[in-house]
């Protein structure tokens, strides 16, 4: 497999299926962990950095942990390709951006991957489309297990596994549910989700994790405890308790724009179909938020010959580093926006 | 002005002590408070070092905190600021100072509840006895809550025994 194989299609997580799909785009579980005997990385000369590069990629390679596994020397990787890794939410923007030693091992029709070197030595990651926490626990928990058999892990039975930051610490563990919850921006209620959040101390962020912001009404929902719980209670927790509130209260929003304010909410939807559809010029920011409505529209039946599935393939195919590596070339500004609309348009008329 | 029970400097510490029913008063001076009872005793501190030391405290800066660690050279004050430890020995180097920020950071937990690794760190050695450690803390932590402290005391003499 080649990183150049992975730009004509969604990942395996974007497929638009699995449990609350309409709702819950992904479910998405990271755990860190440190290989015993070196320090963390702020610590580590470019000479260890490289051994525990070698080490961990060798182990992964040859242990089977994942058939058909593509690893990305991330150091020597252009940055179009790194790009393109974070679109596709298979390595963060600060690994993207890092220097030194580093790659991530991406198998499993991309539900899988392991990046080497992030803050921690690995940080083991598994995103499965819907709402599938408990699955992508079974599958995370494996290929720890798989890992540990050949590594030494950092560990302390007092602390448990041990982190670079101690926010992680303990467990390691981060559950993140990528929610589309368009229904409560229209309607002005997702300061009230935020504020729940909160005082349930979990982590709300944007489509690109930390830092980033909620563009096309996508939300990570994400614990922030990773010590004195387990991982089976941080789980079902959100399985539970979080999650299945949250859906209850977009499907509500939902309804009351289907029953009250049809017309507004099909404003909003044709508008941005008419945009998609005709426009000659594209950012990407119009084109999330745009799709955002279109992808409603869908999920509430006001648009009934466009599938979700193409439209989740367009949230990730219209991001920059996937626009330039279909087109085969760097393109910037308005050449780029107008090969975003003449994408969209050839996606969506055609459909 | 009362004199110290043990010279006959100035008294200014006083202790009131209550043993096998009795109520026992000590006047005692700095120095033998400090000496006797143990007691490290400021009574003059100036204004600007209280201030300075509430300062330090809050911004991690801590006195006596200025120990690196032996693993990685990493100080108290360089974690504090770049918010990354160096190496796993800080978690026990840095110990004392770590607990009241993973309690924050953690809903108050100070303890691993989870999964444990088979082995050791390359030694082999099996990790299932740590494992029991931590599944009887989350039930004492759970008697403790319900108030059961029979059943608290029990659980904590068997974490004293495994933890041998």
């Amino acid at each position: 497999m080649k990183l150049s194989d992975l730009t004509s299609h969604a990942g395996e997580w974007l497929r638009g299926s699995g449990p609350m799909s309409e709702v819950v785009i992904s479910s998405r579980i990271r755990l860190a962990r440190n290989i015993a005997g070196y320090p963390f990385l702020a610590r580590c000369s470019r000479g260890q950095r490289t051994t525990i590069e070698h080490k961990t990629r060798d182990t992964i390679l040859n242990s089977q942990i994942a058939p058909q596994t593509l690893y990305v020397d991330l150091e020597q990787a252009p940055q179009t390709d790194r790009d393109l890794l974070v679109e596709r939410h298979l390595i963060s923007k600060p690994h993207a951006a890092a220097e030194g030693a580093r790659g991530v091992a991406i198998g499993e029709n991309e539900t899988v991957s392991i990046m080497i070197n992030e803050e921690d030595h690995l940080r083991i990651q598994v995103l499965r489309s819907g709402l599938q926490l408990e699955e992508a626990w079974e599958q995370i928990n494996k290929l720890d297990d798989a890992l540990e058999a050949k590594l030494d892990y950092s560990f302390h039975p007092r602390f448990g596994y041990l982190t670079a930051c101690p926010t992680n610490v303990g467990t390691g563990i981060r559950v993140s549910v990528m929610l589309h919850l368009p229904a409560l921006k229209l309607t002005s209620e997702i300061e009230k989700v935020f504020r729940a959040a909160k005082d349930m101390r979990l982590a709300v962020r944007g489509l690109y994790g930390e830092g980033t912001e909620a563009t096309g009404d996508f939300y990570q929902i994400s614990n922030q405890t990773t010590l004195g719980k387990s991982e089976e209670e941080i789980i079902s927790d959100f399985k539970h308790l979080v999650i299945p509130k949250i859906i209850d209260y977009e499907h509500h929003a939902r309804r009351t724009l289907l029953n009250d304010k049809t017309v507004a909410l099909d404003d909003k939807v044709f508008r941005a179909l008419g945009v998609l559809r005709h426009a000659r010029l594209i950012t990407s920011e119009d084109t999330l938020s745009m799709l955002s409505h279109l992808r409603l529209g869908v999920n509430l039946g006001r648009i009934k010959d466009i599938d979700v599935r193409t439209i989740n393939e367009l949230f990730l195919l219209t991001q920059p580093a996937h626009l330039q590596k279909i087109q085969g070339k760097r393109l910037d500004g308005d050449v780029r926006r107008q090969a975003r609309a003449e994408y969209i348009r050839a996606r969506l008329n055609g459909n | 002005m009362l004199k110290c029970d043990n010279c006959n400097k100035p008294a200014t510490v006083h202790l009131t002590e209550i043993k096998h029913g009795k109520k026992l008063e000590k006047h005692l001076c700095e120095q033998c408070a400090a000496q006797n009872e143990g007691l490290p005793v400021k009574s003059h501190t100036p204004i600007n070092e209280l201030l300075t030391n509430f300062v330090m405290a809050h911004s991690g800066l801590q006195k006596g905190t200025e120990a690196a660690c032996d693993g990685c050279g990493i100080t108290w004050a360089e974690f504090r600021q770049g918010g990354l430890f160096g190496c796993a020995n800080d978690y026990t180097a840095f110990e004392k100072d770590l607990t009241p920020l993973l309690q924050r950071a953690h809903e108050g937990a100070t303890h691993h509840v989870g999964k444990v690794p088979t082995r050791r760190g390359g030694t082999g050695v099996p990790m299932k006895r740590q494992l029991d450690v931590s599944k009887l803390r989350k039930e004492l932590a759970k008697a403790v809550e319900g108030e059961d402290y029979e059943r608290a005391a029990k659980l904590r003499d068997q974490i004293k025994q495994a933890e041998g």
